[in-house]
């Protein structure tokens, strides 16, 4: 079973002082940057494609392709070009690119330098998570390090290339994760989506051609350098090629970050991880976080690629299994994430900022028992004229958990109303419960 | 000629893209927005966000609309926002008309707008003519389904002294916030917060005062922004509206006049794209009440002769008094000072009486500082041209600004200029003493030039290669260059010798009337020269006169001196404010000294108190008439109220002439307007400009910036040679400076135009004294401090800002609601001094 895993980016994660430099070192970090350096940047980019590498930020998209749209450098109007990294990780559930930055930030570091440079990027930027101070510290005690060593400045081991990197911290918007406002932010601006076209390929950051990739799609370029583009395509599926971070949380006994090939499925993660907490049963789970569709124990067998999630009704989104088993009541899950929504909701477009206001509301009441059938058929058809109506996909996320809710659990609402109320203990559902520790 | 027309044909051919809307196939060019190709064919797609004017921002939601091909083949998988889409060869788009995907869409999208929106239309200004109100009808669902709790804010908020907002209200599309950034560059409001609590907010020490801040009511979708002059005053429905022309400004702005039962309730910007597109000043908005204030003068008044005080009179003894006083003077001689605020009808009325019943050519309308250049150049440059348009400053890749400061001076020609550069690309260069507010909105350069230094700034230009200077140049005089020897001379030889495009800018609406009616004393109308005979022929004929006087007239400093010397028997007065005058002291003597006074008013003025006659005259809403803006361009307007009583200045001065036995041939605008058209423009030689030898003041060097390269020599040669040349003039004020007085007026002030409207004064800029840094730190001041700023009429205390401008120049608004510096200081070029007081604003 323990064949399923292929640790490279989590590989050194148990390491002594893994995040420190000299532990990277330690295990041949920095060795692919002069494979880089030796190339063209040009090759780099053909390299990634080849690899397959899709965007490992939920959507997917293939990352050589989107350095490939940045246009020609143009001598009569020479614009800079920067690479943005996005560390804004704030999807309920999603855990992979915070433990990644904490236990291992010069993969990260490793990865902006060679994309940058494969992009032509004099100026790298990554935009972490403000919340997550600790993780922010370490980013940048790393980027320290590796101006330091002559990784980052001017230089670049002897090969006249140049690097600046400059953490951001963000400022506790869930929205700056979308790539547009988060750009919006790094400029010093409300986050709030921008509208698109211009692309950030073409006038994104300061308006000038902008790569904006997930932590875990840079960090994993490194890999690719050093073992090849076939290397990386002979794991996953025909077409979700490699590996990745899949993290697990909620009611499975040891929930963590488990590195495995795509099309993994969750039946094998989840024994992988002990198993459901004893004595109990699955229920529901996100595959992605909470913006994609819950899925349900029918799913187990899924394989945890793009096409496969999509096919089931959902998306991989970015592979945050969060596990429930029976003890947890849908509806209360399901109200949380969408109060969840509607406090981050940006407010820019109709649909998202007063959608969110109205489902939080209807949920509560259904919650507590008041309602009708009739509310669900509603609230199917608010999700309907939310879900691509909105400016961006805020919205549709937060539609998914109402809409994948109904279709699999209708009965348990009915229950709710029926019952005058939640007929579930959420005591039950903790971790503690089964300790005995609050059990009347 | 064939092919090159047929090549044409095709290059607009291949301009145009063709798409289908709801089955209908329509051309529109390209980069058309699919919203507006809708139009084209018929089809309404309901909006909020969306302006024509404003850049697109797709945040609403409500003009979706379903693609079944973008023009590639494919269909978009979402209904996508018309807004924002620009159409593509080939593309079909379905509106809510024929596709029940867009159809829904709109539906859900205007449900959720409604939902956080309050039901308080019945007691809403904007109920009525609310686009959430009209569309929520055409596009939206019939019975609400949301019946839990709505968002509550505390009811309206000032968002500043004139403007409100009510946050229940918002539909948060951002056209306000928009508006305010894009096109006054006044990004005051902005929105904050975030998801269903997100609002219009502004920085709490920093108000909404812009000077546009009524176009974002105007153009609130729904009644979140309302005025606190017009707030719950009237109900659309029971408003009656009429097209008018703004009467604050020479930009000729077109306004909607609202009004109900003889009064008027609002005004609201017209929509004419080749003037004002669709904005006005807060000062066109909401400065309408004035002629409603209890000094309006509503009856003839003659002065008894027993108790030497005004009485009542009937139109008939007035006029009857006025033409036997002034018949009586006129073997001294009359002048005539009929001011600037004039329609055309009304200043060919005066120039007509001036000539015809007073045989004087001793008319000038020129209320404020002026000179002979200025006339000359008036008469060679100005009279009869239509040189420039709105639309050139556009096409234009530089304008050059001398002498004038848009932004208080011409508002809606600055808006054209903030939409050139930021749109255009094109380069706004100011000859003028510091960067302004508006200056740094136009992204415009300065070309630092002390008072005094203006001509040799301009002739500058044509050799130091700083301003590329050409015939897609347009260069923008301010009147305020009359009081610059020289300055109008090189101008209008700078734009011949270069092939530029030349315009005179002034500030009033009746300016430019004037000055083609010809109330100037050289000027005859249409252009004809006083001096050339044949010219005078020319209209005597048309006018039926026997002759028409022949020397050349005095100038406005001519007639009041002339007046207070005994040389002139009476004066005719018009709309003119004595404090405006070039030199009020000497104003108030000509007239407390002059034998008989008619005056010509609207309300209680300095110069009604001392009239032997007044005579009241219809304020603009109670005739019809025309302005000619700056541009030239004829601005007709139609009377809104019929009040018989109220007579245009025509009127009153046909009856005084009818009265001295010289008939003036007409009695309402309208025979003016034939009359005028009968006359036509002079068709003869046209006087050479001016050349006027700059005025030996030296320039300091233009492209030192704040002053801090200019050199010490310089500027005291400067101020010195002004103090000299102020000293040596008589009459002018003198002070013992070491400081020179730049100064202008502000578009808010304390303008008698503007008294009654409270609200909008209140977010007048606030007075503040502008200095060098240099200067400040030698005084020991730091912004926000008081001085006391001292000049030749007196002293006054204000704050004290930075500013980049030469050594030895300090800058004070004209004229400021309770602080106004022309009046208790000195006028601009005045040397002055600043001393601290020890306190702090």
């Amino acid at each position: 079973m323990a064949d399923t895993l292929t640790p490279v980016l989590t590989a050194g994660w148990g390491d002594e002082r893994s995040w420190t430099l000299e532990a990277y070192r330690g295990r041949g970090g920095y060795a692919a940057l002069d494979t880089a350096l030796g190339m063209a940047p040009a090759d780099i980019v053909t390299m990634v494609k080849d690899s397959g590498l899709r965007g490992r930020g939920g959507a997917g998209f293939p990352t050589g392709m989107k350095w490939g749209f940045l246009p020609p450098e143009d001598p009569e109007d020479p614009k800079p070009r920067y690479l943005v990294v996005n560390a804004d990780e704030s999807e309920p559930g999603t855990c992979k690119d915070t433990p990644l930055m904490m236990a291992s930030p010069h993969t990260l570091l490793e990865g902006v330098i060679i994309s940058s440079y494969a992009i032509k990027a004099r100026t790298a930027f990554i935009y972490v998570r403000g919340e997550i101070l600790h993780c922010v510290r370490r980013v940048q005690a790393a980027v320290a390090e590796a101006y330091a060593a002559g990784h980052l400045g001017t230089d670049i081991h002897g090969s006249g290339y140049d690097l600046d990197v400059v953490v951001h911290t963000g400022a506790g918007a869930y929205i700056c994760g979308e790539e547009t406002a988060l750009l919006e932010g790094l400029e010093g601006r409300r986050g709030q989506p921008r509208l698109r076209p211009p692309f950030p390929a073409v006038a994104g950051l300061y308006a000038s051609p902008t790569v904006i990739n997930n932590v875990e799609s840079i960090a994993s370029v490194p890999s690719i350098l050093e073992h090849g583009a076939d290397w990386f395509a002979s794991m996953g599926t025909e077409k979700s090629k490699g590996f990745g971070i899949f993290s697990l949380s909620g009611h499975v006994k040891r929930p963590g970050q488990y590195e495995a090939p795509l099309g993994v499925t969750l039946r094998t993660l989840i024994d992988l991880a002990g198993g459901i907490r004893e004595g109990h049963e699955l229920k529901f789970w996100t595959p992605g976080g909470s913006s994609t569709p819950i899925l349900t124990a029918e799913h187990l067998d899924v394989p945890l690629d793009f096409e496969g999630v999509g096919e089931a009704g959902s998306m991989l989104g970015t592979r945050a299994l969060q596990i429930f088993d029976e003890t947890t009541c849908v509806v209360r899950a399901v109200l949380r994430w969408t109060e969840f929504y509607k406090h981050e909701s940006c407010g820019k477009c109709t649909p998202c900022r007063e959608g969110t206001w109205w489902l939080v509301q209807t949920l509560a009441n259904l919650e507590k028992g008041i309602g009708s059938e009739s509310d669900l058929d509603q609230l199917d058809d608010v999700c309907d004229n939310i879900l691509g109506r909105s400016f961006c996909a805020l919205g549709d996320g937060a539609t998914s958990p109402i809409t994948s809710s109904i279709k699999y659990f209708k009965e348990e609402y009915l229950a709710h109303l029926s019952g005058g109320g939640c007929p579930f203990d959420p005591i039950r559902s903790t971790v503690f419960a089964d300790e005995g520790v609050l059990t009347p | 000629m064939t092919a090159t027309a047929d090549t044409q044909a095709e290059v607009e051919k291949s301009d145009l893209v063709t798409l289908t809307i709801d089955g209908i196939e329509v051309s529109v060019p390209e980069g058309t927005l699919v919203i507006r190709a809708a139009e084209q064919v018929g089809v309404q797609i309901p909006r909020f966000c969306d302006h024509p004017l404003l850049d697109p921002v797709g945040a609403c939601r409500q003009c979706l609309v379903d693609v079944p091909d973008a023009g590639n083949g494919r269909g978009m998988p979402k209904p996508q926002a018309s807004c924002t889409l620009t159409v593509a060869p080939g593309m079909v788009v379905n509106t809510q008309a024929t596709s029940p995907v867009a159809e829904k869409a709109q539906q859900g999208v205007m449900e959720l707008l409604l939902i956080n929106h309050p039901l308080d239309c019945p007691v809403c200004d904007k109920g009525g003519e609310c686009p959430l109100q009209n569309q929520a009808m055409s596009n939206g669902r019939g019975e609400t389904r949301f019946e839990v709790a709505k968002r509550t804010y505390p009811k309206p908020i000032n968002i500043s002294a004139q403007v409100l907002l009510d946050r229940e209200r918002c539909v948060l599309c951002a056209r306000c916030t928009r508006f305010s950034e894009q096109v006054a560059g006044d990004p005051f409001i902005a929105l904050i917060e975030r998801g269903a609590l997100q609002q219009v907010g502004i920085y709490e020490n920093e108000p909404f005062e812009s000077y546009f801040s009524g176009n974002t009511i105007q153009i609130c979708p729904v009644g979140a922004l309302t005025s606190a002059s017009y707030r719950f005053r009237s109900r659309p429905f029971d408003l009656v509206s009429t097209p008018g022309v703004a009467e604050h400004d020479a930009c000729g702005a077109a306004i909607r006049v609202d009004h109900r039962r003889g009064k008027v309730m609002r005004r609201l910007a017209g929509n004419d794209p080749e003037v004002n597109e669709e904005w006005i000043t807060d000062k066109d908005r909401f400065a309408f009440r004035a002629a409603r204030l209890e000094d309006r003068l509503e009856h003839p008044m003659v002065r008894d002769d027993e108790t030497g005080s005004l009485r009542v009179a009937s139109w008939p003894e007035a006029l009857a008094v006025a033409a036997r006083g002034l018949a009586a003077a006129r073997a001294t001689g009359v002048g005539v000072l009929p001011g600037g605020r004039l329609t055309v009808e009304d200043a060919w009325a005066y120039s007509k009486f001036a000539r015809v019943a007073l045989s004087t050519n001793d008319v000038d309308f020129r209320a404020r500082a002026h000179s002979a250049e200025e006339a000359d150049f008036l008469a060679s440059d100005v009279v009869g041209t239509e040189d420039v348009t709105y639309a050139d400053l556009d096409a234009a890749s530089v304008v050059v600004l001398a002498g004038l400061e848009p932004e208080d001076e011409a508002g809606t020609l600055f808006l054209r200029l903030r939409k050139a550069a930021r749109k255009s690309g094109t380069s706004v260069y100011a000859i003028a003493p510091y960067t302004t507010r508006g200056l740094r909105k136009v992204h415009g350069t300065l070309l630092p030039t002390a008072p005094g230094a203006e001509a040799e700034a301009l002739a500058g230009l044509s050799w130091d290669g700083v301003v590329p200077v050409d015939e897609r140049t347009v260069v923008l005089v301010g009147e305020r260059l009359a009081s610059v020897p020289g300055a109008l001379s090189v101008a209008a030889k700078l734009a011949r010798s270069h092939g530029a495009k030349l315009a005179w800018v002034p500030r009033r609406a009746g300016d430019r009337g004037a000055v083609e009616s010809g109330l100037l004393p050289g000027l005859l109308p249409g252009g004809r020269p006083v001096t050339d005979a044949t010219a005078r022929v020319d209209l005597a004929a048309a006018w039926g006169a026997q002759s028409l006087p022949t020397e050349p007239g005095r100038d406005v400093a001519g007639i009041l001196g002339a007046a207070a010397a005994g040389a002139l028997g009476a004066l005719v007065v018009g709309g003119v404010e004595v404090a405006d005058l070039p030199d009020p002291v000497a104003a108030r003597e000509a007239l407390d000294a002059v034998g008989f006074l008619v005056s010509l008013e609207l309300r209680a003025s300095e110069v009604t108190e001392r009239a032997d006659v007044v005579l009241p005259v219809a304020p603009t809403t109670d005739k019809a008439g025309s302005y000619l803006n700056w541009e030239g361009r004829l601005r007709p307007f139609g009377r809104i109220m019929h009040v018989p009583a109220s007579l245009p200045d025509l009127r009153v001065l046909a009856g005084i002439a009818e009265e001295m036995g010289a008939p003036l041939g007409f009695r309402t605008p309208e025979q003016v307007q034939d009359e005028i058209a009968s006359v036509g423009a002079w068709d003869g030689e046209r006087p050479a400009s001016p050349s006027v030898e700059p005025g030996g003041l030296d320039v300091l060097p233009r492209r030192a910036r704040s002053g801090s390269t200019t050199s010490e020599s310089s500027t005291t040669e400067v101020v010195e040679q002004r103090a000299q040349a102020s000293a040596s003039r008589p009459g002018e004020p003198t002070g013992d400076g070491g400081l020179l007085l730049a100064s202008w007026k502000q578009l808010l002030d304390d303008g008698r135009m503007q008294d009654g409207d409270e609200h909008l004064r209140a977010t007048a800029r606030r007075p503040v004294v502008l200095a060098p840094a240099g200067l400040l730190d030698e005084l020991g001041l730091a912004a926000g401090d008081t001085a006391e700023l001292s000049g030749p009429l007196g002293s006054l205390v204000l704050p004290v800002d930075v500013a980049d401008l030469p050594d030895g120049v300090v800058w004070a608004p004209a004229s400021a609601p309770g602080a106004s510096v022309r009046t208790l200081v000195g006028p601009a070029g005045s040397a002055v001094t600043l001393s601290p007081t020890g306190g702090v604003a």
